[in-house]
């Protein structure tokens, strides 16, 4: 049988590059979707090469809202999972200072991802089927100090998953919302990660390609994740504002 | 960052880069003062670290073209031997020539002119490689092979990654029907009767042998020595012949902790060999193996390095030429016998000819054992070393974490012609190692 594809969007980031590596390797075709999508031509043959699907590339601006309805309507094929690994982290200290890069974190880690997960889910839901990916953060189950606006953002994120998901559940479409935890990408270089915490790429990719094939609805890459954000969830405000973690 | 190699002895303090363009490597080569290329970590020693920067080739990673006419693969130096065959065996390739693990880079296998169980044979890496990309220390890219620039090629191939940055290759594959092997057990009571199956085995496409580096006496040189060759369709069962490139995914293990020091001695080191080398005995038959078990059974054991514990270990590899292989062996064998510092992963093997600038191979044998990092067996070591000399080996610098530049010099003639090649390309001052320091290569 002829598998159905799988849109990454997102798909220049490491995590978008290991998944679409993934789902290619499961016989999936793939569609790549990110800004400048020309630079991922020797990806394109790569993925061609190695898996023996079709791979196909797609001009896709997160931020540009009002380009994603023609977006979806150009897709060669209306896929069968999306998955969105769109983010930008910023840096904190200038978040705070700076309006307009406090918007563009949040704009690209919730309006944007919203946006086009909102239109896929529709199309999912009129077709009966289909799987949506969301990869939200850690930084989203609680706001700290370091970096809160990217959380807030993460936040939204997680909570309009969790919505679509319910709101979906009963149509034949699924939504998996995926804490990975840290990450060793181009997002987080030069951070100082604890290695134990710290997930690989690849890691990510196989978590989500089994979490989609088990219908699970929300993961943490490495299950410690789970742990550790129950502990920072319930400190108590009053304590947690004067710690810095 | 602390950098090791494989055997984790020695750990060096160096600062990691990891372009992810080759736009972005150009601008690391223009304007580091010293830098060298590093792909999976795989060599033992220092040989890809620089402490002012290591470059991890990882990003470039990507496969290039394939033609099935030919079998000529292009892909960036990042990729992973791992991945070559995950991709092509199943349509019924696999490499040339592939060392005893497939976790290493292209590019690796190319610098370090990598050798398998078929040298006796086919040569190292070397005879499937139709060219290579090489970055030099102006940032230009230049493609060798054998017709063009060949004395860049002819360094590069065994160079150590010296002559520059290793951005992509052609290499060829090789047609196979199934992804099994046919293997012969030989049980070889001593290193003589080892040598004399190998010498009877020069047509067996792949030949290999576990040597007990304990025994003593008559018992010393016992070994298995292993034939293999690719089996075909017919010699699948029906079952298998449906898929034969399927193989049942193994578990993989993982070796978890450090083991403490004193968990390998010379009486479990004993105890594993006897046993091991009866159990080969009992199974002289043929047996069909999956390419897996057959060509990379440690990468079962994910970082299997550290049952050497903490302090790493270091590997001992020389090649000996034909007339001297026996007495080398037999010396070299003794020394370690007498001072019981026993190596689980003993391994013997018949080299055929090579023609190479700095490769490791020549014609002969090879040894190669590995020893936890201590005192005792770093004094063997030089021993051994010596040993080596005497008989005129040499020693593989993928292995190699502590041999000093007299014994580089004293073992192979060629390290001074690969010297001056290096200052007259200007790659000296720029392409450069821990282990190329120490070499003063």
């Amino acid at each position: 049988m002829t598998k159905l594809p799988v849109l990454i969007l997102g798909a220049r980031s490491d995590i978008g590059k290991a998944l679409a590596h993934n789902f290619a390797a499961l016989g999936h075709p793939v569609q790549l979707a990110a800004r400048k999508a020309s630079s991922l031509e020797a990806d394109k043959t790569d993925m061609e090469l190695r898996h023996r699907v079709s791979v196909s590339l797609h001009e896709f601006d997160a931020l540009a809202t009002n380009s994603h309805e023609a977006f979806v309507a150009e897709l060669p094929e209306l896929p069968q999972i999306a998955v969105c690994a769109v983010g930008l982290m910023g840096e904190q200290a200038e978040n705070e200072r700076d309006v307009a890069a406090a918007a563009r974190v949040m704009r690209s880690n919730y309006e944007g991802p919203a946006s086009i997960l909102a239109l896929l889910a529709n199309r999912f839901e009129e077709r009966g089927s289909g799987t949506i990916v969301g990869i939200s953060s850690v930084a989203g189950d609680r706001g700290r100090a370091t970096n809160y606006v990217y959380g807030s953002a993460k936040a939204g994120f997680t909570a309009f998953l969790s919505g679509l998901r319910n709101r979906l559940a009963k149509r034949g479409v699924h939504v998996v919302t995926v804490v990975p935890g840290f990450v060793a990408t181009q997002m987080t270089k030069g951070m100082d990660l604890p290695a134990k915490l710290t997930a690989e790429p690849n890691e990510v990719a196989d978590a989500i390609a089994r979490a989609v094939e088990r219908k699970k609805d929300a993961i943490y890459v490495r299950p410690i994740w789970r742990l550790i954000m129950l502990i920072i969830r319930n400190i108590p405000e009053r304590i947690f504002k004067g710690m810095s973690i | 960052m602390k950098l090791a190699g494989w055997g984790r002895y020695p750990v060096l303090e160096a600062r990691k880069l990891a372009p992810r363009s080759v736009e972005a490597l150009r601008q690391l080569v223009v304007s580091e003062p010293s830098l060298i290329a590093r792909g999976n970590g795989r060599a033992y020693g220092d040989s890809a670290i620089n402490s002012s920067a290591t470059i991890q080739m990882r990003h470039l990673n990507r496969m290039i073209a394939f033609d099935p006419a030919s079998g000529q693969l292009v892909a960036e130096a990042g990729v992973l031997l791992g991945d070559i065959i995950a991709a092509f065996l199943p349509r019924g390739w696999f490499p040339m020539v592939t060392p005893g693990t497939k976790f290493v880079t292209l590019g690796g296998a190319i610098a370090a002119d990598v050798h398998g169980k078929n040298h006796h044979l086919d040569g190292s890496f070397r005879c499937c490689v139709d060219w290579i990309d090489v970055m030099g220390p102006d940032g230009e890219t230049r493609r060798c092979s054998l017709e063009d620039d060949a004395p860049l090629f002819d360094h590069t191939l065994g160079g150590m990654g010296l002559t520059g940055i290793i951005l992509r290759a052609g290499i060829r594959l090789s047609k196979v029907e199934t992804a099994w092997i046919r293997q012969t057990t030989i049980a070889t009571p001593n290193l003589k009767a080892a040598m004399n199956a190998f010498e009877a085995a020069q047509d067996a496409t792949y030949s290999v042998a576990w040597i007990d580096c304990l025994g003593t006496g008559g018992n010393l040189g016992r070994s298995l020595v292993m034939l293999g060759e690719h089996a075909i369709r017919a010699d699948l069962s029906p079952r298998q012949a449906q898929a034969p490139f399927a193989i049942k995914p193994k578990r993989k293990l993982s070796v978890p902790i450090d083991f403490p020091a004193f968990a390998l001695n010379s009486f479990t080191v004993r105890a594993f060999n006897a046993l091991y080398y009866w159990a080969g005995a009992r199974k002289t038959d043929t047996q069909l193996v999956d390419w897996d078990s057959y060509f990379y059974p440690l990468d079962a054991i994910l970082g299997w390095n550290r049952i050497y514990g903490r302090k790493g270990f270091a590997q001992f590899q020389c090649a000996l030429p034909l007339e001297q292989s026996e007495p080398g062996l037999t010396a070299l064998l003794s020394e370690i016998a007498n001072t019981g510092s026993g190596s689980f992963l003993a391994v013997l093997k018949r080299f055929g000819k090579q023609d190479s600038a700095f490769s490791f191979p020549m014609e002969g044998y090879t040894l190669a054992l590995d020893f936890p990092v201590t005192p005792k067996t770093l004094a063997l070591l030089d021993r051994l070393d010596q040993i080596t000399i005497a008989h005129g080996g040499r020693f593989y610098l993928a292995k190699d974490s502590r041999m000093t530049s007299a014994t580089l010099r004293a073992s192979d003639t060629r390290a001074a012609e690969f010297q001056a090649h290096r200052d007259g390309q200007g790659f000296t001052s720029r392409f450069r190692s821990a282990q190329s320091e120490r070499l003063a290569l």
